[in-house]
């Protein structure tokens, strides 16, 4: 199954965290952390790949891909493939690419909670659940159109950016 | 800001938005810090989480969950308030998002989502239903599992493949949660493998590959099923899936490999994805490697992957002939080109892979090639990889006895070798290794000595603090088998240079302990074997005279940070003496041609001997103060003699030019006892050994020199100053002290002050010879019970016993490659092979019932309800008949139910958290078989079941 499936920037700030076996907070950073302290020591055009059994335990793998100024990492066991998550990874970010038109790492950190919704329509409990991102796109507009009819029952949206700091 | 009243609180809250942009602003550095802006947001937060307005609060939970997620904020606060936003509508995404990342399976609010998630799994909006699932998947524990199963099994059929997908993703955690689940869903998780929908049975496969990984016995009896997905299937994920679970079960049943291997090589030649020929591959190598069609065409495709541009695809390669290696090393073979030149690719996994590789090729044959090829590529590549290089080579080289070395010649010079490669800081395996081929390959070990000059001569190699572990070997090495030495005065000499000083003072104990075992080495050879033995050192003195050693020797007092050389008047007088004898050029040389001509040889050993006294005299002298016990002790020792050495012997024969080989003194007793303690021989120690020695009474072993260091920490004076006393002292006493001090050192009795010992105990380290020597006369030696007396017998008796104790290891040597001593308990930690822990759990057994209750009823398992359960716990039970149940089973679901269930229903509950210990206790419930049943009976149950599946296959 899938692990964890975790989004950082170059400078090692976690843009999104989701592990699919419960791990206290405190855990999942000092994880991320361990993972950033090994990225960041790649060099360019080297395989996708590290070992991660000293991080993860035993049966740990980790596929990594940069794209611009983010790291997307799969952490996973043998029970997946490895070609086959830098697959899914790839759906992932296309799927948000879509979603966003050109994703950039401010469209992650600005909308967090749709983030993790097209996450979930690619990923469920650990294991893969839809690998076309056009189906993806579909499910998660759906969910929005939920999100947005029922926000227009609410008296008052809340309307961001409106306040100064 | 801050202040905002709370009728406007809706109006003017911060959004999520906001949040970011003041998290953003926000450092460390700036007024007011980021974690001021933190806790500020904070209060805000927890404020309007107790508003009443739904959108105000899900606004609060949402940048909670912002803070939690990404800044590890706590949010534990906020659980109840994520349970009463599931309710709304418009918050039900959010509220379900926060359970999933906030939510454990012991938070205790868990139990109160159960009544909306159900609701949610029943509602008619598709996407309500999907969010429920969503966040089961990942919160689920026991309780919710138990009370949700109902509506999943409806999901399961579920008109929309959407939800019906997720339904079934989502029963691994259910299953795993709640084992008793798998006898109401399995039989429709089965059914929908033959959906026409391919995300279906991608997510059927997907749940199968997960379960099968705990124990796959249990479902061989479906492979019928995946053999069918494999032959009709085209999508990659689900052949990928059904691949991995083939993996799992051909080890388990022969047949079904010839079943399969031929399917999976048309999936290989016929694919163009990647992941799907690599797993086709890694199925290939890794179960069905005797199939020799099926590994040329998997080893055509690794070519490929190990001929391609990507990283990716050369890393997989190299780690798919590293999982066939064991069994096809051809295939390595074939390859070894590029996994040599995968050596130095730019990326460090191919790197480690390639090695890998390279090192499981290692045999007899080729090992002297592979290390040569491995230390030229150690020398030029970074400090990591080489390390990791020089590391494998160790641990290959030295597996099981140094297996594959046969020319333990060429292995030592290997290991000499490595230790001067700049990087190298393998220095603890490597004095490991040094010692341990020393003590048991006989053969070798002039050689050993030969190589441990060349390291302590070097006085470049002193400076490097990676070495010194080397050097504590190779000094070790050169004092035990110093008959070896061709030349001890040199010896004595590299292991008293000035530069020691580098060393950190257990080794230096070490280097002063060598040197002291050398020189009475030579003090032996001068008293009792003067006749051809002793023309080495003869020799060898003149040699050094001409190649200047007397300069170094002069020398080094002074470069000695402890010493100025000149404190102590009696050894610079001798050393003039000595001087003027030694530089006589004729004088040499004519040693050298003349060796055996008795009266100047023994003119010159005398010569050579006061040589000596005086290299240890005016280098250690200063040390007779050092404030390390360890050195300071063998100091005093080594000195003690010296002294000794000079009044008995050398006193008296530099007057009267003639030497006395007949005193029957003291000193030369102790000579010989000394030597013949030495020369005793050490063997390797069973590494259980510590274990077998009781320990004696009012040993305290936690007690440490915490006090030695209090009392040391008073008087750290300047060195320089306390010479006088260390001068006075040592030339009143030492004649005495020292003696008295070495006698017991060196008849092994060894008093026991209690803090050496302590020190001993905890350093044994450096303490090999005596040590060793230790375990074997005052503990019964570990490997020879019969051997056992008490320590107060004299001491000729002790060096005797310590002969017969140590006699067994010696072997003769018979074949050409040279023994290597054995123990025969094993000196390793035997591994023994963990009997197989029962692996199969609680959700196998249910696994395994329900697929025999559907060769034997096939429709009753899917239609039998309980008419009497609660329609949250309406389970589909085959019509089970255990009324026995064990004991152990019914305990725990007792311990658990804490509600008051039916018997029937309680029976049927197994208790699994999914933690290791439920899993391993065994409790299946079969029909009408006790439910304790072992392994044994479990795989004997599988034994009449397995003959069922090539029926099923053909």
């Amino acid at each position: 199954m899938i692990r964890a499936v975790i989004v950082m920037n170059d400078q090692g700030k976690p843009r999104l965290i989701k592990f699919y076996q419960y791990q206290t907070v405190e855990k999942q950073h000092e994880l991320i952390r361990s993972i950033y302290g090994v990225l960041c020591s790649r060099a360019e055009n080297v395989s996708n790949f590290i070992k991660v059994d000293s991080i993860f335990g035993p049966d740990a793998r980790l596929v990594y891909k940069t794209y611009a100024t983010l790291y997307f990492v799969f952490v996973f066991d043998s029970s997946e493939n490895e070609l086959a998550m830098l697959d899914l990874m790839q759906v992932f970010v296309e799927t948000l690419d879509k979603c966003f038109s050109n994703v950039c790492e401010l469209d992650i950190v600005f909308n967090f909670n749709k983030v993790h919704a097209i996450l979930d329509e690619i990923i469920l409990g650990g294991q893969v659940l839809e690998t076309s991102s056009s189906e993806v796109v579909k499910a998660v507009a759906e969910l929005s159109k939920l999100e947005r009819t029922s926000s227009s029952v609410m008296l008052i949206p809340s309307i961001p950016g409106w306040h100064g700091r | 800001m801050s202040g905002t009243p709370s009728l406007m609180e809706s109006l003017f809250q911060r959004t999520l938005d906001d949040l970011i942009k003041g998290l953003r602003l926000h450092t460390p550095t700036t007024t007011p810090s980021l974690s001021a802006f933190i806790s500020k947001s904070l209060t805000e937060i927890r404020r309007e989480l107790t508003s009443t307005t739904a959108s105000t609060k899900s606004t609060a939970l949402l940048k909670l969950l912002y803070l939690h997620s990404l800044h590890s904020i706590s949010a534990s606060f906020a659980t109840f308030h994520v349970i009463e936003l599931s309710s709304s509508p418009a918050s039900k995404p959010l509220a379900y998002l926060a359970a999933s990342l906030l939510f454990d399976s012991t938070t205790d609010v868990l139990l109160l989502l159960t009544n909306q998630l159900r609701k949610d799994l029943n509602s008619t909006i598709t996407r309500e239903v999907s969010l429920a699932l969503n966040a089961l998947s990942v919160i689920a524990n026991q309780d919710l599992a138990r009370d949700l199963t109902g509506d999943l099994f409806v999901l399961l059929n579920s008109s929309k493949v959407f939800l019906r997908k997720k339904a079934i993703l989502c029963l691994i955690r259910v299953f795993d949660k709640y084992p008793d689940s798998v006898r109401v869903c399995f039989k429709r998780l089965v059914e929908n493998l033959e959906s026409r929908d391919e995300g279906v049975v991608s997510a059927v496969v997907g749940v199968f590959c997960e379960m099968a990984k705990v124990d796959p016995r249990a479902y061989l009896p479906l492979a019928p099923e995946f053999f069918r997905v494999l032959v009709e299937s085209r999508n990659n994920w689900i052949l990928i899936k059904v691949l991995k679970i083939f993996a799992r079960l051909v080890p388990l049943e022969g047949r079904l490999g010839k079943k399969v291997v031929e399917p999976i090589c048309e999936h290989l030649r016929r694919t163009g994805a990647k992941s799907l020929v690599f797993e086709c591959v890694r199925t290939i190598f890794g179960c069905l490697s005797e199939y020799d069609v099926a590994v040329n065409v998997a080893m055509e495709k690794v070519r490929e992957f190990l001929m391609d541009d990507d990283p990716n695809l050369r890393y997989l390669g190299l780690q798919a002939l590293s999982t066939v290696a064991p069994k096809h090393l051809w295939a390595i073979q074939e390859n070894k080109e590029f996994v040599i030149r995968a050596l130095s690719d730019a990326d460090v996994n191919i790197r480690f892979e390639a090695l890998t590789l390279l090192m499981a090729m290692v045999c007899e044959d080729n090992v002297v090639e592979i290390c040569r090829v491995l230390v030229t590529y150690a020398l030029k590549s970074d400090p990591e990889f080489c390390n990791e290089i020089l590391g494998s080579i160790l641990s290959v080289c030295s597996k099981n006895y140094y297996e594959v070395v046969v020319d333990f010649d060429w292995y030592i010079s290997l290991l000499g070798d490595m230790s001067r490669i700049v990087h190298c800081q393998k220095g603890e395996e490597i004095e490991d290794q040094l010692i341990d081929i020393g003590m048991r390959v006989r053969d070798v070990r002039s050689t050993l000595v030969r190589v441990s000059r060349q390291l302590l001569i070097d006085p470049a190699l002193l400076g490097n603090p990676f070495v010194h572990r080397i050097l504590c070997a190779a000094a070790w090495v050169s004092g035990e088998y110093v008959e070896f030495s061709k030349n001890p005065i040199e010896l004595i000499e590299a292991l008293l240079q000035p530069r020691t000083s580098l060393l950190p003072p257990l080794i230096r104990a070490v280097y002063i302990q060598s040197a002291f075992k050398v020189l009475a080495f030579c003090l032996h050879c001068f008293l009792f074997r003067k006749d051809v033995t002793f023309s080495f050192l003869l020799g060898s003195l003149s040699e050094e005279i001409t190649t200047g050693s007397s300069d170094r020797l002069r020398n080094a007092p002074s470069g000695d940070s402890d010493g100025d050389g000149s404190y102590y008047p009696r050894s610079t007088l001798e050393e003039t003496e000595y001087d003027i004898a030694g530089n006589g050029e004729a004088a040499g040389s004519s040693h050298v041609h003349t060796p055996l001509a008795s009266s100047k040889s023994t003119k010159s050993t005398g010569d050579s001997i006061r040589h000596i006294l005086n290299i240890v005299e005016t280098t250690l002298g200063p040390l007779s103060g050092s404030n390390d016990v360890e050195i300071l002790e063998r100091v005093r020792n080594i000195l003690g003699l010296v002294m000794m050495i000079k009044q008995e012997f050398l006193g008296t024969s530099s007057q009267e030019g003639d030497d006395n080989q007949g005193n029957n003194n003291n000193a030369s007793k102790i000579i010989n006892l000394m030597h013949e303690a030495f020369s005793e021989e050490l063997g390797p120690v069973s590494i259980s050994a510590q274990e077998k020695v009781p320990i004696p009474d009012g040993v305290v072993l936690k007690q440490d020199l915490e006090d030695l260091d209090l009392i040391y920490g008073d008087i750290k004076l300047p060195l320089s100053s306390s010479f006088s006393l260390v001068k006075r002292h040592s030339l009143e006493n030492d004649s005495i002290l020292t003696l008295e001090n070495y006698r017991k050192d060196e008849s092994e009795t060894e008093g026991k002050p209690t803090a050496l010992s302590e020190h001993r105990k905890r350093h044994g380290l450096y303490y090999l010879p005596l040590e060793r020597k230790e375990t074997s006369d005052d503990y019964p030696p570990a490997n020879d019970p019969t051997v056992q007396d008490n320590i107060n017998a004299d001491t000729e008796n002790l060096a005797k016993l310590t002969e017969q104790s140590l006699v067994f290891k010696k072997k003769a040597n018979t074949k050409p490659r040279p023994v290597v001593v054995k123990l025969d308990d094993g000196d390793s930690r035997s591994i023994l092979p963990k009997k197989q822990e029962p692996k199969d759990d609680l959700v196998s057994d249910a696994v395994r019932d329900v697929l025999r209750g559907n060769e034997a009823e096939p429709s009753s398992s899917s239609t039998a309800k309980e008419p009497d359960r609660a329609s949250s716990k309406r389970g589909k039970e085959k019509a089970l008949v255990d009324g026995s149940g064990d004991p152990l089973r019914i305990e725990s679901s007792r311990s658990r139910d804490k509600s008051s269930r039916s018997k029937h229903h309680r029976q049927n509950k197994e208790k699994k958290d999914g933690s290791p210990e439920t899993g391993k206790a065994k409790s299946s419930s079969r029909h009408g078989t006790r439910r304790s049943k072992n392994r044994a009976e479990g795989s004997a149950n599988i034994a009449v079941q397995s003959p069922v599946i090539p029926d099923f296959l053909l």
